[in-house]
């Protein structure tokens, strides 16, 4: 079902599509691009066969926050920088993770600006406006919450805390979600509790850090949910990994390999 | 209990001190393998959280009220000399008595001196934080005076041995069966000892505090208290309660020493009407308090103490107003909220902070009251997700997530600074080798190609995915599996399959 092998770039006829005329610079993310490239290649399908022109500029690394959030505020400044120069010349940029965003969003400006004055903060604060989650992309800017999905299973949705913190992207998820045709959503006990991921915290505080994916995982568990949704895959990788460990049977997704999941897919 | 009591007037707390405690993994892990404190934590904090979210849900415009709560203490702040010494002014010219302390020492010794002048040896509490924060009670034991705590979980946990775990509910980490054999054993030695046949019915065990706690309200001179706000507009002190021991203490004896934090000023007495909206929802999930007591120097009609003092505390306050960003913790009315809320408090519970201010606001003050030089406070930074659910509930919006990355830049700092014999963990070297990657994208390119190539290897050897690892990944791999790696990155699936794209 995710696939890293799609076909050849396919032209579509553009025309009438919510995303026609519009160019996306995918901001894959760093985590994403190296370990669950699935996910990009999902933005890709959906926003192309939403009749946007997608374009990955390669000058992009990464959000910084690994660096930003454990202290290491110089050690990011890099990041911020080729974010600049990556996405600086677009005006739609679109990432699958609300925490990366919410970064990018919320960090880059004080970032720049210790780091290299007002100036260039100011140019790094109007490329971060510009900044999406795919979720917020597709419903504020293409204006569609029915992306002609299809997903005939249960599953239940853990609001990342930065999707829903730090980028705010508030019920965008779950309008998408219900929009899927086949697809059941299962309320999620705790839904807003961390699951204790935290970056670096799971490494700093590995104890606290897997109790609170145990206890996570547990909720999602007595969901009954076949596939475990959310907008960030570190998040995923974290409960998944418990769930994985305790042989739960259910499979850890991004919304976005959901939403690009159509009948033809089957 | 197997603390030394002997030669000493009150319960011994455990010994060493805050300053000294290990690193939060060490406290946190204890605090995971408690097992009735997780049970009791977990309770209680559901209970207060959801009070407070039904109470809070009530008020149309209780985000106006944050940001009214916000601003008035922002205000504040920024004047803070001046309103300061305009409550000096008007609670000296209502015939009370201001002190000022640089630090703990000092409060202390101002406190010993005046209790010494009243020829008294015991003084009743008032629950207050900044008298554990200086930790008044061993200062005045040290001079052979009594400290009594009056308030019920307070007193639970000097009965106990014990130190307070929670802000506002400080035995939080107890139930009932640990407070009645706490009470059965410990109550006699210093006082009036439980009835005989005390079951662990609450109403039981509050009528055993209230016959043990009378006996002390009726023979003591001297009381201390602290404060929830000063007003610098009328020179009062305000206490807000829930049992009215407080009140007890406020008006039974002769001689009122307060205690207070140089940050709990308000400039008015209008002010005052916007945090009691905010506090007792937040900390308690009431609409009110049970008790709230305003005094303003020394009652004229003769009723009440006479003897009527203020000390004022700086004990590093002075250096988080030095901090633009930090100097937002100063806001805090200590309602706990972010405690209630906070995933790990709710687990590992207050004492692994390794202060009285526990939780996410207390990660954010410590290291700022006491300097990032000890190892507990440069581990307080990292003990949070950075989930943010504490900003949320903070009834002052401290953006306490913030405050936490802003503090771990301050460790991170200082641990650059340290001589090189200091030993540190290969963290720096780590981060360096991953800012190495990501200043560059054709390095993250070669990282994915890297995984990529080594998923192909795995996939010769029949490995899919990985349960424990070895080595520094034991700490994520121990309880969690890892899938197996993707057999190209996304660059080289863009480059196969958009390639003539940009």
């Amino acid at each position: 079902m995710t696939t890293t092998t799609a076909t050849t770039a396919t032209v579509t006829k553009a025309v009438g599509k919510p995303g026609a005329g519009k160019t996306v610079a995918l901001f894959a993310t760093c985590a994403n691009d190296v370990m669950f490239p699935q996910t990009p290649v999902a933005v890709v399908k959906l926003l192309e066969r939403l009749g946007c022109k997608v374009e990955f500029p390669e000058e992009q690394t990464c959000c910084g926050q690994i660096f930003t959030n454990t202290g290491y505020y110089d050690e990011a400044v890099g990041s911020v920088k080729n974010f600049l120069k990556a996405f600086e010349p677009y005006r739609y940029i679109v990432g699958p993770s609300g925490s990366c965003v919410g970064s990018v969003r919320h960090q880059h400006e004080m970032l720049a600006r210790r780091a290299a004055g007002d100036a260039v903060a100011n140019r790094v604060a109007a490329v971060a406006a510009r900044t999406y989650d795919i979720s917020e992309f597709l419903i504020d800017v293409l204006g569609v919450t029915d992306v002609g999905a299809y997903f005939p299973h249960k599953v239940t949705y853990h609001p990342t805390c930065h999707s829903q913190r730090v980028a705010h992207v508030g019920d965008r998820p779950y309008q998408l979600l219900k929009a899927v045709r086949g697809l059941t959503l299962l309320d999620l006990p705790d839904a807003n509790t961390c699951c204790g991921f935290g970056g670096t915290f799971s490494l700093k505080n590995p104890d606290v850090s897997v109790t609170m994916a145990g206890d996570k995982a547990r909720n999602v568990a007595s969901t009954g949910a076949e596939y475990l949704v959310a907008g960030d895959n570190l998040c995923l990788l974290n409960i998944g990994g418990v769930l994985h460990r305790t042989n739960a049977g259910i499979t850890p997704i991004h919304i976005a390999e959901i939403l690009a999941h159509t009948e033809g897919d089957e | 209990m197997t603390i030394q009591t002997e030669h000493r007037l009150t319960p011994a707390p455990p010994p060493g001190e805050y300053i000294d405690s290990p690193r939060f993994q060490i406290g946190a892990k204890k605090g995971l393998a408690n097992t009735q404190q997780r049970a009791n934590l977990k309770h209680a904090t559901t209970t207060i959280r959801n009070k407070r979210a039904r109470v809070v849900a009530e008020l149309d415009n209780w985000q106006d009220l944050r940001t009214a709560g916000e601003q008035i203490k922002t205000r504040v702040g920024r004047h803070l000399d001046e309103y300061l010494v305009q409550f000096e002014e008007n609670f000296t010219k209502a015939g009370g008595h201001v002190h000022w302390a640089r630090d703990a020492d000092e409060a202390n010794r101002i406190i010993v001196g005046l209790i010494a002048a009243t020829g008294q040896n015991e003084v009743v509490k008032v629950k207050s934080m900044v008298t554990q924060e200086i930790d008044m009670n061993e200062a005045l034991e040290e001079a052979g005076i009594a400290a009594w705590e009056t308030d019920l979980a307070e007193l639970i946990v000097q009965l106990g041995h014990d130190r307070p775990s929670h802000i506002v509910v400080p035995a939080l980490h107890r139930n009932r069966a640990e407070v009645r054999e706490i009470f059965v054993e410990e109550m006699g030695r210093y006082g009036r000892p439980a009835p005989e046949g005390l079951d662990d019915a609450p109403v039981n065990l509050a009528g055993a505090s209230r016959q043990h706690l009378r006996e002390k309200f009726m023979r003591a001179q001297v009381s201390t208290s602290g404060a929830n706000f000063l007003i610098a507009e009328t020179g009062s002190l305000v206490v807000v309660e829930s049992e009215g021991n407080g009140r007890m203490c406020l008006t039974l004896p002769q001689t009122l020493i307060s205690v207070v934090g140089i940050e709990k000023i308000l400039p008015t007495f209008d002010d005052f009407e916007v945090f009691m909206q905010l506090l007792p929802r937040s900390s308690t999930g009431e609409r009110m308090n049970p008790y709230t007591s305003v005094w303003t120097g020394a009652s004229p009609e003769g009723d009440g103490p006479q003897n009527v003092h203020v000390v004022l505390v700086d004990n590093g306050r002075t250096n988080v107003l030095s901090d633009p960003l930090g100097r937002a913790a100063l806001r805090c009315i200590r309602c706990s909220a972010c405690l209630n809320i906070c995933p790990v408090y709710e687990r590992v519970g207050g004492h692994a902070y390794g202060s009285v201010y526990p939780g996410p606001i207390g990660a954010i003050l410590n290291p700022q009251l006491r300097g990032t030089a000890s190892v507990i406070d440069r581990s307080l930074p990292y003990a949070s997700s950075l989930c943010g659910a504490c900003n949320d509930v903070c009834p002052v919006r401290i953006p306490i997530a913030d405050l936490l990355v802003h503090e771990r830049h301050k460790v991170v700092e200082a641990k650059k600074a340290d001589p090189p014999h200091i030993p540190h963990t290969l963290e720096p070297q780590l981060i360096d080798a991953a800012a190495w990657v990501m200043n560059d994208h054709r390095r993250l390119a070669l990282a994915g190609r890297g995984t990529a190539l080594g998923s192909a290897v795995l996939d010769l050897i029949g490995v899919h995915g990985f349960g424990a690892i070895p080595g520094p990944l034991g700490r994520w791999t121990g309880a969690r599996d890892v899938p197996a790696l993707p057999e190209m990155s996304f660059r080289q699936w863009w480059k196969k399959n958009r390639g003539d794209q940009k």
